[in-house]
């Protein structure tokens, strides 16, 4: 049951990258076109192409409902509206949005990918720690998939570093500094927690701790093949079930650090939940959607229906989840109308309309929908098809989290997000499918392989 | 309309059950009913029932929960005593609908559940009073009876269920009455 990574698809996975990383460096070097000097053009040129309508709409609302611009936005006013080398407000505002696009689009491609490994981890971790007995044929696929968590979650934090305040504004100089013109009283009060040390050693302790699970319980399971008792499987239990517990604080952690950050003005008790909802299902579709591609090679052919019809039924269930939490979160910010809460979303419902209930209708809708019946579950290609719609709208929920906050309303799904795409997406299948060539497809020594193979439903 | 006669038939496993199932089918005799102290998972396919249709009747009653749902609400709180809900006077369904959306859900799964289990019921031919059809009362606790029609094979289907592990054999005439 040996797997080997096919030359057409590594090659395919070079290209994308190759392509994807054209699309980056066209994204940096087109925002960088853009200086001081010329933005004055860009946006005559910009506003004479939109119409007036456009123009005159934008001016007012940008400053209000930007969380950039309530941070950038000068603790005391300026006397002159030519405040910075002849630029106006404005004019400042659209140069920092043009010059953050790369950074944001880089990122959110970055953490889309890297969520789905994560994810896929904590799904195996509660395999073990339930010792369920319908999912370890599907174990060698799991662990294929995170073997994208460390270099994925390193290259976040890599853009993080590159990006900084391009992506998180409680980094720009002087926001804590009394007096400074950046100064930001509400961050200031956060910087306990914001500072850029603590960022950075805060990832590498959650990288850390998630990499050495997923180190450790690849190894077991490798070992686990060979042995003839069952003592591998046994270690694997224990540390998965205390990997859960140290995930389920860093991730919420992750999600305020990494994520939330980003608008630091505003915050949500829910948000680590939801960010682990996103992240579970993205996880799930892709073990199925890598599961049915494997079969398609004739290779898992101890992976039977029932298998996928469970995993459909994960992707189905936890898309209901995600819904929840997103309404749950959505519904009581809404409702209380706080202006410092709501602001999050006016943004998003401004500016953001298509990507923001479009990605309710992928997320919700559309699985809600197509694997509601029992039989769909089981057809491979209706849950490829399904698996398509969830991960793009999911994508589109990272878009949501982080570029209303970067770009506001110049955003747009082109070259630079295209680009980020097909780079991350490259990098992963080229991983995951590497480390799929790297075990047996059958992790044969779990004491549940029986039942598993077994499995119907 | 003349009795009918019909081959009782009990187990005292489900295993075995299933296995007898499988092999009466096999020989192409019609069972016409199987009476269980539990649910046996899988024994309508082995014994060739249609897939059952209450998922269809709970979707649809879904829908009419959501539909029953979104009326009443616009009734109660936009047409009938329009509610400035959540500072937001705004007096439209749809811009107060995050609002509603725990009693369109809430509704949705009531009207789902209790219509398919009512369905279900008749559809079970099951109501209050009825006298039940269940023909040995060991059925509700440990035995599983097969009912068979006897069309003057008699010998063949005694000797058939003997084989396939039956604890017990009777030839009953079917009063249709009964039920």
């Amino acid at each position: 049951m040996e797997y080997k990574i096919s030359n057409r698809l590594r090659m395919g996975a070079i290209i994308m990258m190759v392509l994807g990383l054209i699309g980056v460096v066209y994204g940096f070097m087109d925002s960088h076109s853009v200086t001081e000097a010329n933005i004055s053009e860009v946006l005559a040129a910009e506003h004479h192409g939109h119409g007036d309508a456009h123009a005159t709409e934008s001016h007012g609302n940008e400053h209000a409902d930007s969380g950039h611009g309530e941070v950038v936005a000068h603790g005391e006013e300026h006397n002159s509206d030519k405040a910075h080398g002849g630029l106006t407000h404005h004019e400042e505002h659209a140069l920092h949005q043009i010059h953050n696009r790369p950074y944001a689009a880089l990122y959110v491609g970055a953490f889309f990918f890297f969520m789905i490994a994560l994810g896929v981890l904590a799904f195996y971790a509660i395999q073990y720690a339930a010792q369920a007995g319908w999912s370890p044929v599907l174990f060698r696929v799991m662990e294929g998939i995170t073997s994208y968590v460390l270099p994925g979650g390193l290259i976040v934090l890599a853009i993080a570093f590159a990006a900084d305040s391009h992506l998180f504004v409680w980094l720009k100089e002087g926001v804590t500094e009394v007096g400074h013109e950046n100064y930001d009283k509400l961050v200031a009060g956060k910087s306990g927690w914001l500072n850029k040390t603590g960022f950075f050693i805060r990832g590498l302790i959650f990288l850390g701790g998630w990499s050495l699970y997923r180190y450790f319980s690849r190894k077991f399971s490798i070992a686990q093949d060979s042995a003839d008792d069952n003592k591998n499987f046994k270690k694997n239990f224990r540390i998965s079930a205390a990997f859960l517990v140290f995930y389920i604080y860093t991730e919420s952690m992750m999600a305020w650090d990494w994520i939330m950050s980003v608008d630091p003005h505003w915050f949500s008790t829910l948000f680590g939940w939801y960010v682990f909802a996103s992240m579970f299902v993205s996880g799930i579709t892709v073990i199925a959607m890598i599961t049915i591609y494997l079969k398609s090679k004739g290779l898992l052919e101890f992976v039977n229906d029932s298998h996928i019809h469970d995993l459909a039924k994960f992707m189905f269930g936890i898309s209901i989840f995600w819904t929840y939490l997103w309404f749950s979160q959505f519904m009581l910010i809404w409702y209380s109308n706080i202006p410092e809460e709501v602001t999050y979303f006016v943004t998003r419902i401004e500016h953001y309309k298509l990507p923001f209930f479009g990605m309710l209708a992928m997320n919700f809708i559309f699985p809600l929908l197509l694997l509601m019946n029992s039989d769909y579950k089981r057809i491979n290609w209706f849950v490829i098809m399904t698996g398509i719609v969830i991960l793009c709208g999911h994508y589109l929920d990272v878009f949501n989290w982080i570029m209303p906050a970067t770009v506001v309303d110049r955003w747009f799904i082109g070259m630079p997000e295209i680009g980020a795409i097909l780079l991350f997406g490259g990098l992963f299948l080229f991983i995951v499918f590497t480390a799929l060539g790297k075990a047996p497809l059958l992790a044969k020594g779990n004491p549940f392989m029986k039942e598993s193979e077994h499995f119907h439903y | 309309m003349e009795a009918s006669k019909v081959i009782h038939a009990i187990y005292t496993d489900d295993d075995v059950l299933m296995s007898a199932v499988k092999k009466v089918k096999a020989q192409k005799h019609h069972i016409e009913e199987i009476y269980t102290p539990f649910p046996v998972h899988g024994l309508d396919k082995a014994m060739g029932l249609a897939p059952t249709r209450l998922a269809i009747t709970a979707f649809l009653y879904g829908c009419v929960g959501l539909t029953v749902a979104v009326l009443m609400m616009n009734f109660i709180m936009i047409k009938d005593w329009p509610q400035d809900i959540g500072g937001k006077p705004s007096f439209s369904y749809l811009e107060n609908m995050p609002a509603f959306v725990p009693i369109m859900f809430e509704l949705t799964v009531f009207f789902a559940a209790h219509l398919m289990v009512i369905t279900f019921y008749l559809r079970s031919r099951m109501w209050p009073f009825k006298k039940a059809e269940n023909p040995d009362p060991r059925t509700t606790d440990d035995h599983f009876l097969m009912e068979i029609a006897v069309h003057n094979n008699e010998g063949e289907l005694t000797s058939l269920l003997q084989e396939t592990g039956a604890v017990e054999i009777n030839i009953v005439d079917k009063d249709e009455d009964a039920h």
